[in-house]
């Protein structure tokens, strides 16, 4: 399984903090996002993680990895 | 080099006490010659609208490790003794302290430059967001203000 989780603003708008995929429906980052979105186009300025490790849509995911998808950070 | 994610309010300047003579001195006493400090508070304004709360969220354990990496990227780039940085989570009010970023070297210039680099990696890339209370509902903060 492949733990996805959302923060912030996201995680309103997709109305919960996160949820489990099948790791054999997705290889990318990108294709963790379509599974999960429920048809949500992915925004422009949208943030990726893998394993707490900024990636990009393009970044392969595999079995037990923890993907998140975030707005920009505004921290400090 | 320590970093520490705060659920309750602190003062910096009494943590910058705390942790020069706890921490600094026993290894460095004499050696460091500047120390330079950023320190962020909670505004009550923002683009125009009194804010009177501020909730900020954060990526647990993301965010240990991006503090951490910012960290070890200025020791590798600057001739330091040492850094700190202590940041905010939860609810807090106007004039709440949010961020706390130090660098001690020998000199001003290098510990200058490291501590204008930690604030500014950590509010590009430290997974925090900020969702402000204001006097007729809430808003997210979209972007971070240019410095």
């Amino acid at each position: 399984m492949i733990q996805v989780r959302f923060f912030a603003s996201l995680r309103e708008e997709m109305g919960r903090e996160g949820v489990e995929l099948d790791a054999a429906v997705a290889t990318t980052i990108g294709e963790v996002w379509e599974r999960v979105a429920e048809g949500k186009e992915r925004p422009s300025n949208l943030l990726m993680a893998r394993n707490m490790d900024y990636s990009d849509a393009g970044t392969p995911v595999s079995d037990g990895d923890e993907v998140a998808f975030f707005p920009p950070v505004t921290g400090g | 080099m320590k970093i520490d994610i705060c659920e309750k309010s602190f003062s910096p300047w009494a943590l910058l006490q705390e942790y020069e003579q706890e921490v600094l001195d026993p290894l460095y006493a004499g050696q460091y010659g500047a120390a330079t400090v950023f320190s962020g508070t909670m505004r009550e304004f923002n683009e125009g609208d009194g804010v009177t709360g501020m909730l900020l969220e954060h990526y647990p354990g993301m965010t240990d490790r991006y503090l951490e990496k910012i960290s070890a990227e200025a020791a590798a780039r600057w001739e330091l003794l040492d850094t700190l940085i202590v940041h905010r989570v939860g609810l807090m009010m106007p004039n709440d302290p949010i961020v706390l970023v130090a660098a001690w070297s020998a000199h001003r210039g290098e510990a200058f430059e490291a501590a204008r680099y930690l604030i500014e990696a950590l509010k590009s890339r430290a997974p925090f967001w900020k969702k402000e209370q204001l006097e007729e509902g809430e808003r997210w903060v979209a972007h971070n203000t240019p410095a």
